[in-house]
């Protein structure tokens, strides 16, 4: 066995440093009051006779002294801590996206080009990473210590985790949120790949349609195309019988709402309008959309949502 | 330190004594009385608690899980926590040695509503008698925390019953902390000022707050969580627009003072204890209890550090994080006030003594670890594993229970009018220390691995740290029986104890021991502070 | 609550020692009161902060004749108990009894109106929240559900505490017949009130809450 934890990825030696400086702190302080203890417990037992001399009468010196001590290490530890965790929790626009749907108990994994694993996750090294999850169930949470990251899943939400993997290796993947009966059963594995080798196991594992090609099948049988166009272009204007909002370049930009406000258009926007149309109504489009809540699967969400992300206008890409 | 003592033979036989039936006690409403009640209870609640951790450990020693059965374990370590959290570790030092020691250190003849302190011990007990049941039909695999949607929707387990139980225990904490409160601000003796009660006092005034303020939001979360699982519909329901971390932040509004309910005692006692034993005034006394105050004001609003990783937003991390920092400057300056009534002092180590400065050390070490997890880029890696664990047990065992055993050992002579034998007493103190530490040192190391908790089956690199724990825990189990054996002996063959055993300073120490069911036969009259030890002179052994 | 059964205990200095505690624990119970309340509250102002349509949706389900004339009712019913307390000062224990009575017939009237007449026609209208033809459709149902979750828990812990306030004020009356209150001592006449008192303010926030805000 080992008492060391591979640092695979970039932030890991980061984290790394951070508990060494905390390693070094907490020595010192123990160091301090148990060497402190110990030399009271021997120097002013009852039965030595050493003379103990005047005991102070006023303390205030000494507990400011200690007082401002702690806080102004309390202080630096804080800012240390903070600047790496705002960090961890932002990823980069260029980051490479995977799908987790967690289910009790097991994950399952979607890749941008469609393919699936369950269990596993196969990654690229050298890449940044951005996880986009959700559960379908209770709360779960994807944790890879290797890395030295951790997020809840939860239900009903997208949370997102990113990194970039270092060092190939496969790695353990836990869930670390108690989720029932097989929770310590919901364990898996990150295996990072150098780039041509990832690219190999994507040929390998690749299916004939990618996750957007799945999400335009899907967008023909769930009737979206029905109000929405055959290939999103939006509805009403050739013909359709209800005027729906055109969905080509939708993602990501800002979308002006019936209540004033403009939020702009993510994965969650996209999924809560699939799931919950009426909440928030595009402007000057009437609240007629049906929800699909409890019609459409986590999985086939995350397709529909790579789907429309697809549509980008042509001059943009 | 008071002008009047009970002189002997001024009042015959004590409060053991005062009624021998069944109905005596169970419906007495002298504090002192009831204090035994509870004694009686939190050991009976302990030892249950200790058997499902027992099982957890024994499960740990192979990577499968020795139990073979994961649904087993989680109804095992939540059975652990439920009944150690509020069965145990939140009432053991308030109801027993509060409940004994603080109309005594008052000089009041009783608390302020005697028969509300007996209410609260029914409440206790009905509590505890709903939480049993839940255990004997199974248990529940929630945990302790109770997360939604799983206690909610999709647990197999006895949530109702489980919730029902702690929501009982709750009110009895409630009726507890403001008895205590309105007795400490209503009935202290003519002379007894704020700043002449003993550190004890005031620790046990700032849990009372903590438990009259938090207690009710656990309450109102817990009926919710109820109403949901019962009704599938509520607040924190996703499918109707409700929030999952809704619950967490009023959880751990509640759990997070809770931590606190369960130290602030220790702190007191462990500040009785060290003063006592070095015959030397407390150093930085209002330093120490306006540390005290600060925690249970600032502890309201640090909650968050336990959801850095749970999906609430970054900034919130950020500010719960710096006022985590906060609240561990008052526990620092109590540990160096501490050190510093040791410096010069006249020290006798006695097993209360022992018993004290293991919790220093061990508190301590539970604290630094506190510094990783409150840095959030530290927090992400170590929250959810066996760090935790490690962190929040040597706080709550290694400290708490230490200064549990600390003030049991003191004021033992007090509650039973007899001595119990000190060479048991300072060995057993010794092996759980060593005990401890084996048990619960490895687990910061599994923690850094990536070992995460609640978890029955576990990687096979894990196993050797794994083993070293469940060995402590072995150690740790028979330093626990010790005292069970030799305090019951000392009942019946214990040396009779003095009024004083200890040369202490404190009003308890004043009256006779056992003391008589009035406490005191005339009011005492508070002349100056709580830790006046005459001038540096050597100082004869007690016998 | 009170710890009076003897006029005068050893503990205490004097009557008006005794008292004064007394009067201090209920107002700690009462602050514990205000943070379960408050809790339940804080919920639910979050919970309609997210799904605002919802509850607007919801509160225009409720009955605002009934939860207006109770408002008025609990307001009265304290008034009465206040004067109560005020003929007892002067040594009218008649006085204290009638107004007990008066408190104690209003606050059954509240009852019957919110749990009788109201939960009974919520009911009817299909408004309990796990059901499934729930009266509500279309987006803002699950708000609504939410908006009726709240509703039901918080009428029925408030109607729990009133229903205990009762129970209190008949004590009162009892003793108040046997003669134990006198302008000297009637500590628990003043410590009912204070309970009776705070269950009429948690009724005053939750009526804008229940039917005034969302219903414009």
């Amino acid at each position: 066995m080992s008492f060391v934890l591979p640092e695979a990825s970039a932030n890991a030696p980061e984290v790394d440093a951070l508990m060494l400086a905390l390693l070094v702190i907490s020595g010192a302080v123990l160091a301090l009051v148990f060497g402190l203890m110990l030399l009271y417990m021997v120097k002013y037992r009852a039965g030595s006779g050493i003379d103990r001399g005047a005991i102070a009468q006023k303390t205030w010196r000494m507990e400011t002294a200690w007082t401002a001590a702690t806080l102004v290490i309390f202080f630096g530890l804080f800012i240390w801590g903070a600047d790496l965790y705002v960090r961890m929790f932002q990823p980069p626009a260029d980051a490479l996206k995977i799908y987790i749907v967690a289910k009790r108990w097991m994950w399952k994994v979607e890749h941008a080009g469609g393919e699936r694993e369950i269990d596993a996750v196969h990654l690229p090294v050298g890449r940044p990473i951005e996880l986009v999850m959700t559960s379908e169930d209770v709360i779960h949470d994807f944790s890879v210590p290797a890395f030295r990251i951790k997020h809840d899943v939860l239900p009903d939400r997208y949370e997102t985790l990113w990194f970039t993997a270092v060092r190939a290796g496969t790695y353990h993947l836990f869930c670390t949120q108690l989720c029932g009966a097989s929770h310590s059963s919901m364990v898996g594995e990150v295996v990072a790949m150098p780039a041509p080798d990832y690219q190999k196991w994507l040929e390998q594992n690749g299916t004939s349609e990618t996750l957007a090609l799945a999400g335009q099948t899907l967008f023909m049988r769930y009737g979206c195309s029905g109000c929405h166009g055959g290939n999103g272009a939006g509805g009403g204007q050739a013909g359709g019988t209800v005027r729906a909002p055109p969905l080509i370049g939708l993602y990501g930009s800002p979308v002006p709402l019936s209540d004033g406000t403009v939020v702009t258009a993510d994965d969650l926007y996209i999924r809560d309008s699939i799931l919950m149309p009426d909440k928030q109504v595009v402007a000057s489009y009437a609240p007629v959309m049906p929800s699909f809540a409890g019609k459409v699967s986590e999985e086939d969400l995350v397709k529909l949502i790579a789907y429309i992300k697809s549509l980008a206008p042509r001059q943009r890409s | 330190m008071s002008t009047t003592v009970v002189k002997a033979g001024e009042i015959e036989g004590s409060y053991l004594t005062d009624g021998t039936t069944i109905r005596s006690w169970l419906l007495t409403t002298d504090h002192k009385r009831i204090a035994l009640l509870y004694l009686g209870s939190i050991t009976f609640f302990f030892f249950i608690g200790g058997i499902a951790a027992a099982l957890v450990r024994l499960n740990l020693v192979v990577p499968e899980g020795l139990l073979n059965s994961a649904e087993t374990y989680n109804r095992l370590f939540t059975m652990h926590g439920v009944i150690m959290v509020w069965f145990f570790l939140v009432p053991a030092v308030p109801v027993t040695l509060g409940n004994f020691v603080i109309p005594l250190m008052l000089g009041a003849r009783d608390l302020a509503f005697p028969r509300l302190n007996l209410a609260s011990w029914y409440l206790f007990i009905a509590g505890g008698a709903l939480a049993l049941w839940a255990l004997f039909l199974g248990g529940s695999d929630t945990g302790w925390t109770f997360y939604t949607p799983l206690s909610t929707s999709y647990s197999q387990g006895h949530v109702v019953l489980m919730v029902a139980g702690i929501f009982l225990s709750g009110f009895s904490s409630i009726a507890t902390g403001l008895n205590f409160m309105v007795s400490i601000h209503r009935l202290r003796a003519p002379g007894l000022t704020w700043y002449r009660m003993p550190v004890f006092l005031w620790s046990l005034y700032s849990l009372s707050v903590l438990m009259v303020l938090a207690t009710p939001v656990l309450a109102i979360t817990l009926l919710l969580v109820a109403l949901e699982r019962i009704f599938q519909i509520g607040a924190f329901d996703p499918a109707v627009g409700g929030d999952p971390l809704l619950f967490q932040h009023m959880f751990w509004f509640y759990s997070h003072p809770a931590v606190y309910i369960m130290i602030l005692p220790g702190f007191g006692v462990i500040s009785e204890i060290v003063p006592t034993f070095s015959r030397k005034r407390i150093f930085g006394y209002k330093f120490i209890v306006w540390a005290s105050v600060s925690i249970a004001v600032i502890s309201f609003f640090v909650w968050g550090h336990h959801m850095f990783v749970s999906g609430m937003s970054l900034y919130a991390g950020v500010v719960f994080s710096i006022l985590s920092y906060m609240v561990a400057v008052p526990s620092a300056i109590k540990v160096f006030n501490w050190l510093g009534t040791m410096h010069k002092g006249f020290i006798h180590f006695d097993a209360p003594m022992l018993y004290a400065l293991g919790f220093i050390g061990l508190f301590t070490i539970g604290g630094v670890t506190g510094l990783w997890l409150a840095a959030l880029g530290a927090d992400v890696d170590l929250t959810q594993t066996y760090f935790v664990v490690a962190h929040f047990h040597y706080v709550m065992v290694g400290g708490m229970v230490s200064a549990f055993f600390g003030g049991l050992h003191y004021w033992w002579p007090k509650i039973t009018g007899r001595m119990y034998p000190e060479m048991w007493a300072r060995v057993a103190a010794m092996i759980m220390f060593m005990g401890f530490n084996l048990t619960f040192f490895p687990q910061f190391i599994l923690g850094y691995l990536g070992m995460p908790r609640r978890y029955s089956s576990y990687p096979p690199e894990f196993q050797v740290l794994n083993v070293l724990s469940s060995a402590g825990a072995t150690i740790l189990a028979s330093a626990y029986l010790l005292p069970l054996g030799y305090l019951v002996w000392s009942l019946f063959r214990g040396a009779r104890a003095p009024a004083n055993p200890w040369h202490a300073t404190g009003l308890e120490w004043q009256t006779s021991s056992p003391p008589p069911t009035v406490n005191f036969v005339h009011t005492p009259v508070v002349t100056q502070g709580p830790y006046e030890y005459p001038p540096p002179e050597p100082v004869q052994q007690h016998v | 609550m009170s710890e009076s059964a003897a006029p005068h205990d050893f503990q205490y200095a004097d009557t008006q020692h005794q008292a004064q505690t007394a009067i201090a624990g209920m107002w700690l119970f009462l602050a514990t009161e205000v943070l379960f309340f408050g809790g339940l509250i804080l919920a639910w102002i979050y919970c309609r902060h997210w799904n605002q349509a919802g509850f607007d949706a919801g509160a225009r389900a409720t009955e605002l004749w009934i939860g207006t004339l109770n408002t008025f009712i609990l307001v009265t019913s304290s008034f009465a108990y206040a004067t109560g307390l005020a003929f007892i000062r002067v040594g009218s224990t008649r006085g204290l009894i009638r107004c007990c009575l008066v408190t104690a017939a209003l606050g059954l009237t509240f009852l019957g109106l919110k749990f009788g007449l109201e939960w009974h026609d919520d009911f009817a209208n299909h408004v309990f929240p796990n059901i499934s033809d729930f009266k509500i459709k279309g987006p803002e149902q699950g708000g609504a559900r939410l908006f009726f979750v709240f509703y039901f828990i918080s009428t029925g812990l408030h109607g729990l505490h009133l229903v205990g306030g009762i129970g209190l004020v008949t004590w009162i009356i009892l003793r108040a017949r046997r003669g134990e209150f006198t302008p000297q001592y009637h500590t628990p006449v003043h410590v009912v009130g204070l309970y009776w008192s705070f269950v009429d303010i948690v009724w005053l926030t939750l009526y804008p809450l229940i039917y005034l805000i969302g219903r414009g």
